[in-house]
């Protein structure tokens, strides 16, 4: 009993900013942008949010750190892909370059110097039993990620709002004669899934390891980017995503740790994984006849009007 | 006085080659103002980084040594992205390459012939080739991203390092440290300049540019993949196969990728180490995309990623400045770059106000 529940609150500290992160993504994804720097999003957020609570002490102020700092890297982004229709592709590659880099730099003073993890949003007192542990002994970015499954969900598929978002992913030259303002909507899309992987980078120091570590996230960005098409750029189908990769993060501290059937297997391919299994998935994913079709139709490609 | 920007007829081929030099020039600029604002020697450190590996003449093998495998991996991902394959898994096929001529160097310790250097290389080509081939197996039968597949093999496949030289490729005499032996004297890279680190591969990486550059310019194959990336529907007109593309991309570019891996780990190393990952396979995106894709503006982009690299290192113990600092200054070229390609597009034009409103 008491390894299951462990093995739970593991699994969901894992999960968390992969989720946070992917949902980011997936909105962006759903105005037609492909952004693929969320690695160097996440690690600037990481980095921000670590001097955030080294400085304050306050892990929300910190979370809002990562939020800012990872919005503010996105907007290099939009502005090349956007304001200078540059490749994406190569745009996103070259954000997560600059935020290993960034990180890097601005972690180099920090090495070695611990931080406060941060605590459960409930009292302690209601996290007493085992079972109540497991629903309620996280600290507030599990709840956070758990309401923003919900809310992305209610915004794109119940708002006016999120119908425009969507118009602009699908036929951006029809939202844009309509009169939407097509890089208005990427740009607010971009900067929250900016906000999004910062503050999914941020979770590393205030829920995982309360240090810093170049290169923390260990491209849990790029599964990220991975989840949301396995989850056919659907919220819900992302939250299932992100636990089974939270799983198989897991079952790999655990054989790390030692004992059990799990360590006859050495420790390097239970590192390699999580990567192995986002091929695999992706894999299973495209055997689906319908998997790919519900991407957005101009996920990608630059909006270029005649005019 | 307005400007605007207004579409070219066609690119503008000035643009194309000038906008690299900018972006490295802007890099320069905008770099010392920047580490000037964040508290570093902003002059000092790009002074460091750009110009020290040019002037001082005892780092030009440095100079050398580098840009050889950004050069040669910059070439294959060149030939990758012409055809629109998005190959960034580069690393991990350095990786498996420099694995696989680990692998016969070990095989064959204590033994002597010139037949055991070709045959390493020959085994790093291939080995690299095969890792970029279940990107290339997935993308054409499944139609699965290869951007997402061949990065996560690169994360992969630096764990299959870590396995091999802390268990079964140990050395024995290596007191516990993960490493491989040493290499005997005839796997490893001989030297052409004596006296200095220059070795085989830095020839090799001028070659494989030059011939490169002439497949892809003359043939029918470098046209092939030229048409694929730039008109995929026109070339499916044309009877170009774009699986077969794809198939020749990830291949060309795995195999270059390979042999990287084999002469760094022949040459520089002559052991497997935990450090063996350098992120060459990285910053030689950066170097194909500031040669213009062109095997022979790659070699030039090859040389100026490697300065930054050499001075890198120079900058880390003059001036103290973080090593990151060189990951960031590459960052940067590649966004100027990217922000300035809008010039090989589109023309700044002055918009005259009119008339009527008067002059301004």
């Amino acid at each position: 009993m008491d390894i299951t529940i462990a093995i739970i609150v593991t699994l969901v500290g894992a999960a968390t900013p992969i989720l946070i992160a992917a949902l980011g993504e997936l909105v962006v994804e759903k105005s037609g942008v492909l952004n693929l720097g969320v690695e160097g999003m996440m690690l600037v957020g990481a980095i921000a949010g670590f001097a955030g609570q080294f400085y304050t002490g306050n892990p929300y102020f910190a979370l809002l750190c990562g939020a800012f700092a990872g919005a503010a890297a996105s907007l290099i982004f939009g502005f090349l892909t956007l304001s200078l229709s540059a490749n994406q592709t190569a745009t996103g590659l070259a954000l997560t370059i600059f935020g290993t880099g960034f990180s890097a730099l601005a972690g180099a003073p920090f090495s070695a110097k611990p931080v406060q993890l941060m605590r459960p949003l409930f009292p302690a007192e209601l996290a007493t039993h085992p079972v109540w542990r497991v629903l309620f002994g996280y600290s507030f970015p599990v709840y956070f990620s758990f309401f923003m499954v919900v809310a992305i969900w209610w915004f794109l598929h119940r708002t006016r709002s999120g119908l425009i978002l969507r118009a602009v992913g699908e036929n951006d030259l029809s939202a844009h004669s309509i009169g939407y303002s097509v890089k208005g909507v990427r740009y607010a899309a971009v900067m929250f899934g900016g906000a999004m992987a910062g503050i999914g980078g941020a979770c590393f120091p205030l829920l995982l390891t309360p240090q810093w570590a170049e290169r923390m996230t260990a491209g849990r960005g790029w599964i990220a980017v991975a989840l949301v098409v396995f989850a056919s750029w659907k919220p819900f189908r992302l939250l299932a995503g992100a636990y089974l990769f939270g799983l198989v993060m897991t079952m790999e501290l655990y054989a790390k740790a030692g004992g059990g059937p799990l360590s006859v297997i050495p420790s390097e391919l239970w590192a390699a994984l999580p990567y192995l299994a986002t091929i695999i998935v992706l894999v299973l994913i495209s055997i689906r006849r319908d998997a790919t079709s519900n991407a957005p139709a101009c996920l990608g490609k630059p909006f270029l009007p005649s005019n | 006085m307005q400007f605007r920007l207004e579409k070219r007829p066609e690119p503008s081929r000035l643009m194309l080659y000038v906008t690299p030099i900018a972006a490295v020039l802007l890099t320069m600029v905008i770099g010392a103002i920047i580490f000037s604002l964040i508290g570093y020697d902003g002059i000092g450190a790009v002074r460091e980084i750009f110009l020290t590996p040019l002037t001082n003449a005892y780092k030009w093998q440095d100079l050398g040594v580098k840009a050889a495998p950004l050069i040669i991996i910059g070439v294959g991902l060149s030939v990758a992205y012409r055809a629109n394959v998005w190959n960034i898994g580069a690393e991990g096929q350095y990786i498996i390459g420099g694995l696989a001529g680990t692998w016969v160097a070990l095989a064959t310790y204590g033994m002597t012939g010139p037949w055991i250097l070709p045959l390493m290389i020959l085994a790093g080509v291939v080995g690299g080739m095969l890792y970029a081939a279940i990107p290339a197996l997935l993308r054409t039968r499944l139609n699965v991203n290869e951007i997402l597949t061949s990065l996560m093999l690169t994360y992969a496949s630096v764990q299959l390092i870590y396995y091999l030289i802390r268990a079964p490729w140990k050395d024995p005499m290596g007191m516990g440290f993960p490493q491989t032996r040493l290499f005997s004297e005839a796997a490893r890279l001989p030297n052409i300049i004596p006296g200095t680190i220059v070795h085989l591969g830095v020839p090799i990486a001028i070659v494989v540019a030059l011939v490169a550059w002439f497949i892809m310019s003359r043939s029918v194959f470098g046209y092939q993949m030229r048409v694929v990336g730039a008109a995929p529907h026109a070339a499916r007109y044309g009877g170009f196969s774009e699986n077969k593309t794809i198939w020749l991309a990830m291949l060309v570019s795995g195999a270059l990728a390979g042999l990287a891996g084999v002469l760094e780990v022949a040459g520089p190393f002559q052991r497997m180490v935990p450090g063996f990952p350098t992120n060459y396979g990285f910053t030689a995106i950066i170097v194909a995309f500031l040669g213009r894709l062109n095997p022979l503006g790659v070699i030039f982009a090859g040389i100026v990623m490697a300065i930054t690299f050499v001075g890198g290192e120079v900058a880390q113990t003059t001036i103290g400045l973080p090593n990151a600092a060189t990951g960031i200054f590459q960052a940067m070229v590649l966004f100027f770059l990217l922000a300035g390609d809008i010039l090989v597009r589109y023309r700044l034009k002055r918009v005259v106000n009119q008339p009527a409103a008067g002059a301004a």
